[in-house]
């Protein structure tokens, strides 16, 4: 006869008191391998989802940078076809002056135009002089933009070409659309400006520009009224074409050379529109996956906030179980060691010590938690598979690790349960069991 | 002279009662019992023949006097050392068995190797089972024996570890006169053999079985008797 065998002969006599308590701990184990899997689960299902998230961000940035070096290649390809604008001012001109007004302030010679028209200049196409003022309509009491413009001016090495905008005649003027509509004038009608008498060529309609309060004359008149004769504030080079990339260096340089100190400005080209597009394309692209990227973040975010409340809540929860278990343990404990007095006060009697009785009552108590434990341990191993997918295919048996402190922890926190109704009946006094009545 | 198996001197014991009255159960109480010596311990209902008892086990300290086993004073010990008296010299029997449920016969009279290694317990066991007429009912547990038979298995466990002392309380309450008979028949055999047996018993008849016979009157052995 020994402990173990009382242990293993009392736990076969009361099964049921045996089989409750380890129900009892089956229960708070499953809850907690529950929570661990739903846990576990969760991260699984994180990383998935940020799996994802990141391989699109990845995707979208390959997208785009092939995207952005395709388009690069054909800009460069196309650039030479593509024509664009620039403006030549006078030798000393500050730009800033003629970001702020529009116009130049200084003037250069007309001849300038000339000048490059005649040079073995490739770049240029259309050469396009003009003088812009702005000023007091002395008879009207208006301030406008005066204009005076002349037709192309025929570069010398190359068949002339068809002249890109029609000049104004010799007494004649083009007015903008707030001119003539406050003015109440009408093509046809005559109107006098600084002195001279002109015919209205042409009334624009509305622009939404400082168009819309220039009056547009023939050069020549406008150098008399202005008393400018033969100079002239800009020249607009239009369709100029190069070869390389540095399109704007590279006109500069031959303009520079023909005509040293004038300013170039590129101007409304369809190769600026195209870059600025190209730009705007890019920075769209660039917040798309910037845009990912921070909904990737919020992800995480989310998902680990998600982690932590579920986790306090199962934590929570689990240690309600846990608390209950232990509570629920201890009774049965107890109400089976009251089953015991009088085995207990006869084992006491021959000499049998309290340590004896204590690692019996203990004995039990361990072994309710390892039996709890291991069933559902075993339990958990076989629906595995069908919880698969409600757990985004996470393994309960790669929780397998913990099983080796669950099966020790576990029968610990039976026998905290057992111990205080354990130590009192193995204490208790054997005279008042054994009196006969 | 040979050493008195037990010796109770002046011993007295109280219990508190109800609403703050004292019970006093023993009065100064003294007995010897020297080996062979089957004594019988009379009197009527509540007059403290158990209290005598568990003193003289060791199980209930009293609040006044000594008790000796062999020359061990008992209550000068610690628990553990007068635990290990008990195994070694006592054997206790009471009117309600006391057989552990889960236990088979043959398991519960071995039930006392628990408490010390019992060289050959289980041939002994199987001995005592047979010479208790009870080999054929080793297996069983106590909840499949007779009442006769259940008494005769506490006995027999009460003997295993061969003490010198048997306390018996009430040991033939509960069983018919054929039964009791066995049972003092087997107390008688073994004062026979050197042992001593102090029973408390009301029963008249199972008193006469007895060497000497003395009777409580409310806690007290009037002096003639000791
Ligand atoms: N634990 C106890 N608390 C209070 N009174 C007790 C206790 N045990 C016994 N008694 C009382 O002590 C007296 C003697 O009891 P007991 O020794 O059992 O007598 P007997 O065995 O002769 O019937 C009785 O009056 C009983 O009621
Ligand atoms: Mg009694």
């Amino acid at each position: 006869m020994n402990v173990g065998r009382l242990i293993i002969l009392e736990i076969m006599h009361r099964k049921l008191g045996f089989a409750l308590a380890v129900a009892t701990v089956a229960t708070s184990v499953a809850a907690l391998v529950a929570v661990a899997a739903l846990l576990g689960a969760h991260d699984l299902r994180t990383t998935q989802m940020l799996d994802e998230m990141n391989a699109e961000t990845d995707r979208m940035e390959e997208d785009f940078t092939r995207e952005m070096k395709a388009y690069e290649d054909g800009v460069r390809k196309t650039m030479k076809g593509l024509g664009f604008n620039v403006f030549i001012f006078p030798e000393g001109q500050e730009l800033d002056e003629v970001y702020a007004d529009g116009f130049a302030s200084k003037t250069m010679p007309e001849t300038y135009a000339n000048t490059l028209a005649e040079s073995k200049i490739v770049t240029v196409n259309h050469l396009l002089p003009s003088l812009t003022r702005k000023l007091k309509w002395p008879e009207r009491e208006r301030i406008v933009i005066l204009i005076g413009i002349r037709g192309e001016v025929p570069i010398a090495h190359r068949d002339p070409k068809k002249p890109l905008i029609d000049p104004v005649q010799r007494g004649r003027v083009v007015l903008g659309h707030e001119l003539h509509r406050s003015l109440g004038l009408q093509e046809g009608n005559s109107t006098t400006f600084m002195g001279r008498e002109f015919t209205i060529e042409k009334c624009h309609s509305e622009r939404g520009t400082k168009d819309d309060v220039t009056i547009w004359m023939h050069l020549e008149e406008c150098q008399e009224l202005l008393g400018e004769k033969g100079r002239i504030n800009a020249i607009k080079a239009l369709e100029c074409n190069c070869a390389s990339i540095d399109r704007l260096g590279e006109i500069r340089r031959e303009i520079a050379a023909i005509l040293p100190g004038t300013k170039v400005i590129e101007t409304e080209s369809k190769a600026l529109a195209r870059a600025e597009a190209r730009n705007k394309a890019k920075k769209l692209s660039q917040t798309a996956i910037a845009a990912k990227k921070s909904e990737t973040a919020n992800l995480r975010a989310d998902r680990e906030r998600l982690r932590l409340e579920d986790g306090q809540k199962y934590t929570a929860l689990l240690t309600v179980v846990i608390l209950v278990s232990m509570i629920w343990i201890a009774f049965l404990a107890f109400s089976n060691s009251r089953d015991r007095q009088s085995e207990i006060g006869i084992l006491r009697a021959m000499g049998i010590s309290t340590g004896s009785i204590l690692a019996a009552l203990m004995g039990r108590a361990f072994l309710v938690g390892l039996a709890g434990t291991g069933l559902t341990l075993v339990l958990a191993v076989l629906p595995s598979g069908v919880l698969r997918e409600s757990l985004h295919g996470f393994e309960l048996q790669s929780l397998v690790g913990y099983v080796p402190i669950v099966l020790f922890s576990v029968p610990a926190l039976s026998c905290a349960a057992s111990w205080l109704p354990a130590l009192q009946a193995a204490n208790r006094d054997p005279a008042t069991i054994l009196r006969n009545e | 002279m040979s050493e008195l198996t037990l010796r109770i001197a002046n011993t007295s014991k109280s219990y508190a009662g109800p609403e703050g009255s004292t019970v006093e159960a023993v009065r100064e109480v003294s007995l010897e019992l020297a080996p062979g010596e089957f004594m019988a311990l009379g009197g009527p209902s509540g007059c403290g023949k158990s209290s005598v008892l568990l003193i003289a086990g060791g199980l209930l300290r009293p609040d006044e006097g000594e008790v000796e086993i062999l020359g061990n004073n008992l209550y000068q010990k610690n628990r553990a050392q007068r635990a290990a008296i008990r195994a070694k010299h006592l054997g206790f029997v009471f009117q309600q068995f006391h057989l552990v449920p889960y236990l088979g016969a043959l398991d519960n009279v071995l039930a006392p190797s628990l408490a010390q290694p019992l060289p050959d317990a289980t041939e002994r066991a199987m001995e005592l089972l047979e010479q208790f007429g009870l080999s054929d009912r080793r297996g069983h547990l106590p909840s499949a024996l007779s009442v006769g038979e259940q008494q005769r298995v506490a006995l027999a466990r009460a003997l295993l570890a061969k003490p010198k002392l048997l306390l018996a309380d009430e040991p033939t309450g509960n069983l018919d006169p054929e039964n009791a008979e066995g049972i003092l028949d087997h107390l008688g055999a073994f004062a026979g053999e050197g042992g001593s047996v102090l029973m408390v018993t009301h029963d008249k008849r199972a008193a006469e079985r007895a060497t000497r016979s003395i009777r409580m009157e409310k806690g007290r052995i009037p002096i003639t008797q000791s």
